[in-house]
């Protein structure tokens, strides 16, 4: 027994550091990639984010360099505090705190010590960098818009958050990644392929060397420059006309489905979102939940679309043969259906047409229409989705698939939608709303002008999208397939016929311009909020849709303007003069220009929240701006006339 | 001439390829821990990697001299042997060269040389020539006391040096009075207290003593009725005291590092920044080495591919924490193969000793693959956190020349004297 004590010993101190190496190598093991491993230092070399054009070659974003103080905290020698500080134009005080905070973080990591200086700081503090040890100045790139317009289409980038990190490993911390816009939505081929060293430290976080001669490492890859399809002074002059109103507005071209414009108003500046005051400027814009400046009205705002809906149940009705353009339909100052009324604005035996219907906006006829659809088959249930199948093979009630970073899907409603309202009749009568475009139908701005976009084609749509061209690529195909509608060419034709004559003696009559045949649908939309838990009701949107000539069509567009009363009101006149200045290039209807300038619907915004009664509609009087405002709002217009002439047109800065 | 051919041939081969196995791939890691930059000349002797291969070179000579002698020699010479060592470390105190706070070194010319590597051999000899004598009987106890005083003369002077870690090894001669007939209550003794110890410093005397009475209760009840009461209340109450007195000797003997070592190992330190404390001190070896020996992984990241390797994370990593490299660059395949050929050298020895004709080369095989096992079972524990941080190197791993031959010595003596029984045959 004796002899074998030692034997087993040995044997069961050799199990034991067997079990142990399996269990430090194998069952949890350290990991071996060279990302997490922390004796190799990585270190990233940026490449130059993408410049962003418009459509006719106008710089809208560049970079510009930023420089922060860095610190390592070990590596800080004593100094002159007092003129470091006076250097950095911080106090003692705050000297500490920053101290202290970096070397919280980590003593031997490097922390941000005094972000983006100015240029005139660093040129001074550049010189005097090396006597201060331990302290260094790094360069960044930020961005440099070019332009004050454009922020909910341009979009800003930001560092990433932990969230950003653990969705793609490719960003590490204090990465910048778009975040919004075209910055967003095209991060990927702007942001380019960051480079990478990876470098052997040693235990005191000293760099030995190329890890493995630098096999691994890489080199950056440039970001691309992207053209987008918005036409910057189209945009600029729309958000102009935006000033003092709330809305969306959405221009599109339809021979190719490209976005000229995507106004969302009240808008902000895009350079407040660069640089030293980006988040204290981003808590500002983020707070106002009531103009809520980040919210894109164009893209996000879902509206119930009104009378321009009409302009689709006319198409449906035609498609499915239930009405004739010539078919009259008698309105008796309303329409009568299950003893109850569906009011209209025509005189008590107004007999109209499709073409009367339209340019009418006649409640009556739409009723009617819409009601034949339902019941072709005697059957209202397969009426609806015949119907609903119609509507959205136009892009309504479904996310367009486009190249925008946010959307929303509205809604097109269907049986199975209205199976728990009326789970066992259902008839006509019951959707009668959606006939004139209120109801349950709900679109976004962009949905509508593409709705137009696809009228204007007489039968098909590009998919709207922002992307005009990528550096060495093509745009997705799927933004040069176009899709078509349900609705035979032929059907459009009485249609276009009713728009044009909205305009030609119709409700937007007030609104031509000359040498351009226009055209349009007013909208006039019914709303409510909550005060105090009361539904209240509020002055009506104003809603406008047109296209533009109405042969060979260059632009179609829809205009919301909250609380902005009737169609032709707001809404007609901003695109009016937008399909003048896409066409003409220059204003002759300069009467409808400085009537929106001159008036503002902020007072009607306030109106709610005052805590006093308030009339809406026609109780309500739309103000005017203050003289001085005014004079600068036409500033600002003469600003943009001038521009348009003198600006180059392929401008290359930085 | 075929007599002469054949004694050539008799020594036992596999421990010598074992050996150099051993030797072989300790200075490809050692290659590893402590090259710096991409370039790597071999023969560069300012440089560890250089002086080590020298080193082994020189161990050829060294291994040459030793066969050469005739095997009787170290029999008889063993008493003088030994007190030639014990001088060499007695001189210490008038001529040591102190680094890093022992002094154990004699610098000789441009080199160091430690006295307490090659005085284990000594001692060895000098066990073994003490218990083999025909007048020695190992169950008597004034004998017992005779050879300790033998073993226990080198382990105090490396104690009184500063050199904790050898005296440990000394703690080796137990397994060969063991084998050799030492009584088994010694072994009962020596595994209670080292049982009490860590149990009273973990959960304190009460529990310890508790446990105590249980065990000895329960070994009166269930195996011997008929054993002596008194004996085991006797026992109780030591334990008992034991189990209450080892905190006044861990305070009041152990230094400060010790302790901290200690209390670290049985994760006795509650206090998280003592704790940190300890991670940016002596701790700070251990998690670095364990660290990259878990970096390693299954198949490990190749020769001079260790990032913890080159990046140098690992203190004393060419010296006593070079298995670490192991770990990392080899991985679970390359560190299980190192522990699987120590084992096998170990009990390669173990078996030779075991069929050795004469007393005296039993005792001393015997002795030999216990200090090599002490040193293997403390270095690699210590270096994987099994066990509480003793700085001893791993036998043939570890750079430096003095452990090199010291074992070198210590193995090849007890070859030519296996050889000398074959021969004899
Ligand atoms: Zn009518």
């Amino acid at each position: 027994m004796r002899q074998f004590l030692l034997y087993i010993v040995i044997v069961l101190a050799g199990l034991l550091f067997i079990s142990r190496l399996f269990y430090l190598q194998i069952y949890n093991p350290n990991s071996n990639n060279l990302f997490e491993d922390n004796a190799i230092r990585k270190v990233y070399d940026y490449p130059k984010r993408g410049f962003v054009f418009d459509r006719n070659g106008q710089l809208l974003v560049s970079n510009q360099p930023s420089y922060d103080v860095m610190v390592i905290p070990r590596e800080v020698k004593p100094l002159d505090t007092l003129e470091f500080c006076s250097l950095l134009k911080i106090d003692k005080q705050a000297f500490k705190d920053k101290f202290e905070k970096a070397y919280s973080y980590s003593p031997r990591l490097p922390s941000v010590f005094i972000p983006q200086l100015s240029k005139a700081d660093y040129a001074v503090l550049q010189e005097k960098m090396r006597k201060f040890e331990g302290f260094y100045i790094q360069k960044r790139s930020l961005r440099h818009y070019q332009t004050t317009i454009g922020a909910n289409v341009l979009g800003s980038i930001s560092e990433v958050t932990p969230g950003d990190i653990a969705k793609d490993p490719y960003y590490k911390r204090g990465d910048l990644k778009g975040k919004e816009g075209v910055e967003a939505s095209y991060e990927d081929i702007l942001r380019g392929v960051k480079g990478i060293k990876f470098i052997q430290k040693d235990r005191f976080n000293r760099n030995i060397g190329p890890y493995k001669d630098g096999i691994y490492d890489t080199i950056p890859e440039q970001g691309k420059d992207i053209t987008i399809t918005i036409d910057a002074d189209l945009q600029a002059y729309g958000e102009l006309l935006m000033e003092n109103k709330r809305g969306g507005v959405i221009a599109l071209e339809p021979s190719s489905g490209e976005i000229l414009a995507m106004i969302a108003a009240p808008t902000f500046d895009p350079n407040l979102l660069v640089g030293r005051e980006r988040t204290k400027n981003y808590y500002k814009l983020s707070i106002d939940t009531i103009a809520k400046p980040l919210f894109n009205r164009s893209i996000q705002g879902v509206y119930e679309p009104g009378s321009p809906f009409k302009l689709m149940n006319a198409l449906i009705a035609l498609q499915e043969g239930v009405i004739t353009p010539q078919e009259i339909v008698t309105c008796s100052g309303g329409y009568r259906y299950g003893g109850r009324i569906m009011g209209c604005h025509c005189a008590y035996g107004t007999r109209n047409n499709m073409v009367g219907g339209i340019m009418h906006s006649c409640n009556a006829y739409f009723a009617t229409a819409y009601r034949k659809i339902l019941d072709k088959n005697g059957n209202a249930s397969d009426g609806i989705n015949k119907w609903s199948a119609h509507a959205k093979s136009f892009g309504l009630g479904n996310f367009l698939n486009n190249d925008l970073h946010v959307g929303q899907k509205g809604r097109i409603p269907d049986r199975d939608y209205y199976k728990h309202v009326y789970p066992n009749t259902f008839y006509s009568t019951y959707t009668i709303s959606n006939a004139i475009g209120q109801g349950e139908v709900a679109t976004t701005p962009i949905q509508l002008a593409n709705m137009v976009a696809a009228i204007a084609n007489r039968g098909y749509y590009y998919t709207p999208h922002i992307i005009k061209k990528i550096e060495g690529q093509d745009i997705p195909e799927n933004f040069t397939t176009p899709k078509h509608t349900t609705i035979d060419k032929a059907n459009f034709e009485p249609v276009i016929e009713g728009m044009l004559q909205v305009y030609k003696q119709g409700t937007a009559s007030a609104l031509q311009v000359k040498d351009i045949e226009i055209c349009g649908k007013t909208g006039t939309v019914e709303n409510f909020i909550k005060i105090d838990s009361v539904r209240t009701q509020l002055t009506d949107h104003s809603i406008f849709v047109a296209f533009a000539p109405k042969d060979n069509p260059k632009i179609a567009l829809a205009v919301f303007v909250e609380n902005g009363y009737w169609g032709s009101r707001f809404a007609g006149r901003v695109a009016s003069l937008l399909i003048e200045k896409h066409i003409k290039g220059t204003i002759t209807r300069t009467d409808l220009e400085d009537w929106l300038l001159k008036h503002t619907l902020e007072p009607e915004y306030a109106k709610p929240y005052s805590g006093e009664a308030f009339g809406i509609n026609r109780n309500a009087v739309v103000e005017e701006v203050s003289p001085e405002e005014y004079k600068a709002l036409k500033k600002q217009l003469a600003k943009l006339n001038n521009k348009n002439i003198n600006a180059p047109k392929h401008a290359q800065t930085f | 001439m075929l007599r002469n051919t054949h004694r050539h041939f008799k020594f036992d081969w596999i421990t010598i390829i074992l050996f150099l196995l051993l030797a072989g791939f300790g200075w490809i890691n050692i290659i590893s821990a402590s090259h710096v930059g991409e370039e790597i000349n071999y023969f560069d002797f300012s440089q560890s990697y250089g002086k080590q291969l020298i080193f082994i070179f020189l161990t050829f000579i060294l291994i040459i001299l030793l066969l050469a002698i005739d095997a009787k020699f170290y029999e008889r010479f063993s008493s003088v042997i030994y007190i030639i060592s014990m001088l060499s470390l007695m001189g210490l105190f008038l001529f040591g060269k102190n680094v890093n706070g022992a002094t154990s070194w004699y610098g000789i010319g441009g080199m160091t040389i430690q006295p307490s590597e090659f005085a284990k051999t000594a001692t060895a000899l000098a066990v073994a020539k003490f218990v083999s004598d025909l007048n020695t009987n190992i169950k008597n106890f004034k004998d017992q006391i005779q050879v300790f005083i033998i073993i226990l003369i080198p382990a105090v002077l490396v104690l009184l040096q500063n050199d904790t870690g050898s005296t440990i090894v000394y703690g080796a001669f137990f397994f060969v009075l063991y084998r050799e007939g030492l009584p088994k209550y010694y072994l009962n003794i020596g595994i209670s207290l080292i049982v009490i110890s860590i149990l009273s410093l973990k959960f304190g005397g009460l529990v310890t003593s508790i446990v105590a009475a249980l065990l000895i209760l329960g070994y009166y009840l269930l195996i011997k009725r008929k054993s002596n009461v008194f004996l085991l209340i006797l026992i109780f109450l030591i334990s008992a005291g034991i189990s209450f007195g080892i905190k006044f000797f861990y305070n009041a003997l152990l230094q400060p590092h010790q302790k901290d070592r200690i209390s670290l190992w049985l994760r006795l330190e509650k206090d998280p920044d003592k704790l940190e404390q300890m991670k940016k001190t002596f701790a700070y070896n251990l998690n670095e080495s364990e660290k990259a020996i878990s970096s390693g992984g299954f198949t490990g990241r190749g020769f001079m591919e260790g990032t913890r390797t080159t990046g140098k994370f690992v203190p004393e990593q060419h010296t006593d924490y070079i298995f670490s490299t192991v770990g990392e660059e080899w991985g679970f395949l390359g560190s299980s193969m190192v522990i699987i050929v120590f084992v096998l050298l170990l009990l390669r020895i173990l078996h030779l000793a075991e069929i050795q004709k004469s007393q005296f080369s039993r005792i001393y095989g015997y002795s030999v693959a216990s200090i090599i096992f002490v040193h293997f079972f403390i270095n690699i524990g210590m270096v994987m956190g099994l066990i509480p941080t003793i700085g001893i190197p791993l036998p043939l791993f570890s750079y430096g020349g003095s452990g090199l031959w010291a074992f070198t010595i210590l193995i090849f003596i007890f070859i030519k004297l296996d050889s000398n029984r074959i021969n004899e045959w």
